[in-house]
């Protein structure tokens, strides 16, 4: 269900593990950051998120469950502010327990860093419960860290 | 989507395979696994091979893309071969540094610079 309250919109949907689906509630959220104004860079960034968590919600999060057991996207977006919550069913996990995909040891699995991109793309990321709800803040005014 | 349909335009040249995406967007877990497996295909049927992947087109990628292209270069250099990436967007090259993957790929900015730095 989608809202509009002034410079406020918002929407929360229960997504199945259908990739079309995926795509058009992805695109949702980016035609809305587009309309609040959000650059290209800021819309790539959003996207990249989005995908990560999803596909770690299905993919990890839902990995003993029915595949018809439903992941929960939602998103509240104003000029200053996206913040998406993305809370699957399962066990959940030790966010800190990942290993840094980025240390010369583990550059070569070919695993581990959709966490990563997200905390790297994102202004703020947080794990909440028992690590299957994540949520995620992106400033679209931050300044961007080129570090 | 049929994940029979190829996802990939593949020629080989001068002992030099050639691969780019059809797709804009490689995200979905399906599509890169068939594209794994295609070029996996090329890599075991060779000596020795020398494989350029161009980005040409490509608008964005996932981590599970990242991570058949370590697969990928894994398979390469177990087989003596050479692996290069080419025409990579700035933001996607973004993700590559963000990752440090960019120490692990040789990456180029032009496919023509890449078939230059292959070695016979």
């Amino acid at each position: 269900m989608t809202a509009s309250h002034g410079q406020t919109e918002s929407e929360h949907v229960e997504l199945i593990d259908d990739r079309d689906l995926i795509i058009e509630a992805e695109q949702r959220v980016l035609d809305a950051a587009e309309r609040m104004g959000y650059a290209d860079a800021a819309r790539f960034a959003i996207r990249l998120a989005l995908e990560e968590a999803i596909t770690n919600a299905f993919k990890h999060g839902h990995a003993q469950l029915p595949p018809t057991t439903t992941v929960g996207l939602s998103y509240e977006i104003s000029s200053e502010k996206l913040t998406v919550d993305i809370e699957d069913q399962g066990p959940g996990f030790d966010p800190d327990a990942v290993a840094d995909p980025t240390l010369d040891e583990n550059l070569e699995r070919p695993f581990g860093r959709g966490l990563m991109l997200i905390r790297a793309y994102m202004t703020s990321v947080e794990h909440i419960g028992r690590g299957n709800h994540v949520r995620f803040v992106f400033d679209p005014n931050a300044p961007v860290d080129d570090d | 989507m049929s994940s029979n349909e190829s996802r990939l335009r593949m020629s080989t040249q001068e002992g030099i395979t050639q691969v780019e995406f059809i797709d804009r967007n490689i995200l979905d877990e399906g599509n890169i696994q068939s594209i794994g497996e295609e070029i996996s295909a090329v890599i075991e049927s060779a000596d020795a091979p020398r494989i350029l992947i161009s980005f040409d087109n490509v608008e964005h990628l996932s981590s599970a893309a990242l991570g058949t292209l370590i697969t990928i270069n894994n398979k390469v250099r177990k087989k003596g071969g050479q692996l290069r990436l080419a025409n990579i967007d700035p933001q996607i090259f973004e993700v590559f540094v963000i990752t440090r993957l960019n120490k692990l790929f040789e990456i180029h900015e032009s496919t023509e610079d890449a078939q230059k730095s292959f070695s016979a």
